[in-house]
Formats: C-alpha cells, sequence, structure tokens
C-alpha cells in the first residue's frame, strides 16, 4: 500500500485525497516512514504529525519538503549554517503559508548549502547530501537536500530556492522538474536572504503538472515584501501535446563549448523532439550571456556580504568569544560561517569596498543590464529559449571543493536568467553515463504558463522514466 | 591580485576573524576568481546603464497604520545573552 501511494504524483495524491479515496493522515505517514528511514541526508528535521487539510483542499494535505531557509514558526530554520544553529523563527514565510493554506502539510526541512551558496549541496554546515542515483555524487545545490528527496520519493514535491541556478541545477542532476519565477512572482519574505535581487523561490517535483500545481499556490503580491507582483494571469495546468506554432531558440553560447559530450547528445536528441512535435527551431545570439558568471560571481556575493552583516553573535545562533565586542562579533563569524560563504562576504565585501566599487560592482551592474537586452531582442524572435540545464551531470563528491572557480562554473547555464529576472524551467530529458540530463526552458518575465505547456508537451514524448523511487 | 595585507584590510571590514592558514588560502582563492572576474572589463561598457533591480517598480508605499509587532520576549528569546529588556553584549571597549 505504502509503496503505492509513493508511486503517485502529488497531483494524484491530491486528488485521491479530494476524492475520499486516500486518508491526508495515510498519506503522511507513508512519505514520514521513507523520510525518518534516509541515508541521503536530504533531511535536516522532520514533522511528528500533520494537521488535518481544509476540506476540499487544492493541495489535499499532500505532504511538502521546505528548503531549511524558509523561516517556519517554531520549527528550526538554519539557512544550513551553524551561524542558526537551533533558531527557530517566530513567524512563518509566506511561501509555505500559502501553500499550507491550500492544504500542504509541512513534512520536513531540506538540507542545502549554507545560505544558499553551492552548486553541490557540499557547503552545508549538516554534511553533503548523496545523489539517489549514485551515493558517490552531488545532489547539485543549493537545494540539494530539496531535489534529492523528490527524486528518492522521500517527499512527493519540495520547494527551494534559486539565485543563479539552486533549483534548476539540482533538479537536472537529480532526473526532476525544478521551476524559477519570474523575479517578483513569489513572496520572499521569510525566506533567509542570500542575493536580494536574484533570490527567487520555486518547486522541484516529479513532473511538470505538479510544478504547476504548486506553483499555482506560491504566487502573488504580499505586503511584507515590496518587490513581490500581482502574478497577472491564473497558473493553469498544462496540457499542451504539440508545439505547432511554437518558436524556440537555441544560443550557441550556452549550448555548444563548455558543454560536455554526453549532456550536448541528450540535448540535441530533445532538440530534435521539439522539431517533432512541430515546433520551429532557430539559432539566436546571447552574446553577453558568457559574461554571466563574472557579473553574477560580484553581485551575488555583494548582496550577501550586505545581508549576513546580521549574523553578529547579538540576537540568534550561538555566540564565540567575549573578550570585547568586536573580538565577538569577528569570532562568533569565523566560528559560524563555513569556508565558501566566508570566501563569498570577503569577496563581495572587497567588491564593494573603496576604491573597487565601479570596478567591480558598477561594471557587474552594466553587464546584467546587457544580459538582460539579449534576453529580450531573442524574444522578438522566439517564445522560449532551449539550453542544457547544467554543463555536466552529476560529478564526484569532493571533484570541485577544492577549486572554487570550476565550482562557479557548474551555473554556466543557470546563471543569466536570474540576472535578468525571467523564468526558467529544467526538466529531465535523458541519461548521460546513467545519470540524469536536464534541459531548461526560458521565457520572458511571467511567461510560466507558456513555459509550463512546452515542457508539458516535451516531457509526455520524451517519456522519461528513471526516477528511482522504491 | 589580492594581497595578504588587502585580505586583512577586507576582513576586518567583515567583521571576519581569519587565521594565518586562512589568510594564505583567501588571498590565492580571491586572487583566481578576481581573474577570472575581470574579463568584464574588456567590454564596452561606457553607454550602458546599469541595472541594480530587475523589475520595474515605483515606491512601493502602504498606509501608515499601526500594527501588532512581535513580543519582546519572543524576539530576545532566540539571542544567546539576553536580559528581559535588552540583548546584553561585550563591552566595546574592554579589550
Amino acid at each position: 500500500m505504502s509503496a503505492e501511494i509513493v508511486g503517485l504524483t502529488a497531483a494524484q495524491a491530491a486528488a485521491r485525497v479530494r476524492a475520499g479515496e486516500l486518508s491526508a493522515s495515510e498519506l503522511f505517514d507513508a512519505y514520514l516512514e521513507r523520510a525518518a528511514a534516509e541515508d541521503l541526508n536530504a533531511f535536516l528535521w522532520l514533522a511528528e504529525e500533520a494537521p488535518d487539510p481544509p476540506a476540499d483542499a487544492p493541495l489535499g494535505g499532500v505532504p511538502l519538503a521546505v528548503k531549511d531557509l524558509f523561516c517556519v514558526e517554531d520549527v528550526p530554520s538554519a539557512a544550513g549554517s551553524r551561524i542558526l544553529e537551533g533558531y527557530r523563527p517566530p513567524y512563518t514565510a509566506t511561501a509555505v503559508r500559502n501553500l499550507r493554506d491550500a492544504g500542504a502539510t509541512l513534512l520536513g526541512k531540506t538540507n542545502q548549502d549554507e545560505f544558499a551558496m553551492g552548486s553541490s549541496n557540499e557547503n552545508s554546515g549538516y554534511g553533503p547530501v548523496h545523489n539517489p542515483w549514485d551515493r558517490e555524487r552531488v545532489p547539485g545545490g543549493s537545494s540539494g537536500g530539496s531535489a534529492a528527496a523528490v527524486a528518492a520519493g522521500l517527499a512527493p514535491w519540495a520547494i527551494g530556492t534559486d539565485t543563479g541556478g539552486s533549483i534548476r541545477q539540482p533538479a537536472a542532476l537529480c532526473g526532476i522538474v525544478g521551476l524559477k519565477p519570474t523575479y517578483g512572482a513569489v513572496s520572499r519574505y521569510g525566506m533567509i536572504s542570500f542575493a536580494s535581487s536574484l533570490d527567487q523561490c520555486g518547486p522541484l517535483t516529479r513532473d511538470v503538472t505538479d510544478a504547476a500545481l504548486l506553483l499555482r499556490h506560491m504566487v502573488g503580491r504580499d505586503r511584507c515584501d515590496s518587490t513581490s507582483l500581482e502574478f497577472p494571469e491564473e497558473v493553469v495546468q498544462p496540457s499542451a501535446e504539440r508545439l505547432a506554432g511554437m518558436r524556440f531558440g537555441v544560443p550557441p553560447e550556452l549550448s555548444g563549448e563548455g558543454i560536455e559530450p554526453g549532456v550536448r547528445e541528450v540535448f540535441e536528441s530533445a532538440v530534435k523532439t521539439i522539431e517533432g512535435l512541430g515546433g520551429s527551431l532557430e539559432e539566436v545570439s546571447l552574446p553577453h550571456s558568457p559574461h554571466g558568471i563574472a557579473a553574477y560571481y560580484v553581485i551575488a556575493p555583494a548582496e550577501a556580504s550586505a545581508n549576513l552583516a546580521r549574523y553578529d553573535g547579538v540576537r540568534y545562533g550561538p555566540r564565540t568569544g567575549d573578550s570585547d565586542l568586536t573580538a565577538m562579533y569577528e569570532q562568533t563569524r569565523h566560528d559560524g560561517f563555513g569556508p565558501e560563504v566566508r570566501r563569498r562576504i570577503m569577496l563581495g565585501t572587497y567588491a564593494l569596498s573603496s576604491g573597487y566599487y565601479e570596478a567591480y560592482y558598477g561594471r557587474a551592474q552594466r553587464v546584467r543590464t546587457k544580459i538582460a537586452e539579449d534576453f529580450k531582442a531573442a524574444f522578438e524572435r522566439v517564445d522560449l529559449i532551449v539550453t542544457p540545464t547544467s554543463p555536466t551531470v552529476a560529478f564526484k563528491l569532493g571533484e570541485r571543493t577544492e577549486d572554487p572557480l570550476a565550482m562557479y562554473m557548474s551555473d554556466y547555464c543557470t546563471v543569466p536568467m536570474p540576472l535578468a529576472g525571467i523564468p526558467a524551467i529544467s526538466i529531465p530529458a535523458g541519461l548521460s553515463q546513467r545519470l540524469p540530463v536536464g534541459i531548461q526552458l526560458a521565457g520572458p518575465a511571467f511567461s510560466e504558463n507558456r513555459i509550463l505547456d512546452s515542457a508539458y508537451a516535451l516531457e509526455q514524448a520524451i517519456g522519461f522514466e528513471g526516477v528511482p523511487v522504491g | 591580485m589580492i594581497d595578504r595585507e588587502q585580505v586583512l584590510h577586507v576582513a576586518r571590514l567583515a567583521r571576519l576573524r581569519l587565521t594565518e592558514e586562512e589568510v594564505e588560502r583567501m588571498s590565492g582563492e580571491l586572487s583566481t576568481i578576481l581573474d577570472h572576474i575581470e574579463k568584464i572589463g574588456e567590454l564596452d561598457l561606457e553607454e550602458v546603464e546599469p541595472t541594480s533591480h530587475v523589475v520595474q517598480v515605483e515606491n512601493v508605499l502602504r498606509a501608515d497604520e499601526p500594527r501588532p509587532s512581535w513580543a519582546r520576549e519572543r524576539m530576545l528569546g532566540e539571542s544567546p545573552d539576553a536580559t528581559a529588556v535588552g540583548f546584553r553584549v561585550p563591552s566595546p571597549g574592554a579589550g
């Protein structure tokens, strides 16, 4: 019975609960049992029980895994960092509250790279997460716990956050669906901040239908986040079978050099599938996208260095060193932050420091303008852009930890979209070296329905069956 | 290239203690990353406006009406060292 329950997609499970064929508590217990027995280190905290969902709730009491950096009232929320160990927030993030109101129940908090800084989940203060496809490999990051939990059937679905690829890249490496919405579509209130002009939360799910369902109940303007926006239309369930009339652009800058051959093969086969479904294809240039990594690794650390100034051992988290106030700040921050977070604070502080501001931060912001303009020009010719999600399949644990720049290159294909604020989805498209490969579809701001519809048609045609639930 | 003195200066600005070994390591790692970042220096960006926020929104204002705030004891309750009325910290001048 439990295996059958876990085999249902979230949308199917919600429908069964609403129809009275499955009880929400039975559904919750089936997942809790699996999550409690997991050995991927995907979860940092598990709920003991679930409240009954309201009758006829659209999400039918389907359990939800939530990335650790979402504040949930009285539930440990440490953003994967030792500097927030034991912190129990007094309030709940709007995205989580919206989903609970729609009937989702909190299953647990998932592991992540500390403060969402990482592409492998190896920067967690609570140990790395293992990829369910191969335990010697990383699940991607920073939402690695959420991706691994969904891929391994420890949770029906999850939410994560994406600043430079942190939803899409782990989704690709774990063989699931991950969507980064338009900047502002989902409130950031209660998300522990990394880089505020880029951070956006979104769904990680087994299929495109589940992603649409979860997104539908996340979006909306929130008075607690003045950068949030009303979603201009209803997020609908995708149903396209064909792609006739749709124009797809392939940018050579993000699909050629630097992409490993096995990933390129799967990508090219997906492009043929698009053609087979009636979609038209053309080459479009995004000439500034190769500079995305450089711009991103100035802007994101700069914003992070300001956002992380609040962790000083005064209001929350552990404190070390007490000879005087400055020594206490410096020691607490040394002991509480891991190496990558320290590196990014240093990089960001340097880029913003007197004499360097214009050369780094100022220039990076101008590159950001050029990247957004490239997309704008491309979307005058095509409806969606298609690229590989990650230049490689899941790499081995420890393989890139000694080389920060090599790790940063994992974000090569995913960084330009958040810099432009536009939405993008990653869906599994095949295998290379017996590991999943994701392809990415990106569209203009608020084109989520179009993206989901095309991703759905493609998903049906590809028929990826590899999620190792069992 | 970012040298030892610069690393120590930036660490002071960031209120971040680094061990001797970490200073050395940081100097090498930051230099490698900055070398890559400096490639954007090759672009002609003279006439380009900087982007700090991707979505065009005007000032967002709300009605200036009082709303309930968090209870003081709940806020103080997460602190590693608090009294009944505030956060306690070491003296700024004790060292």
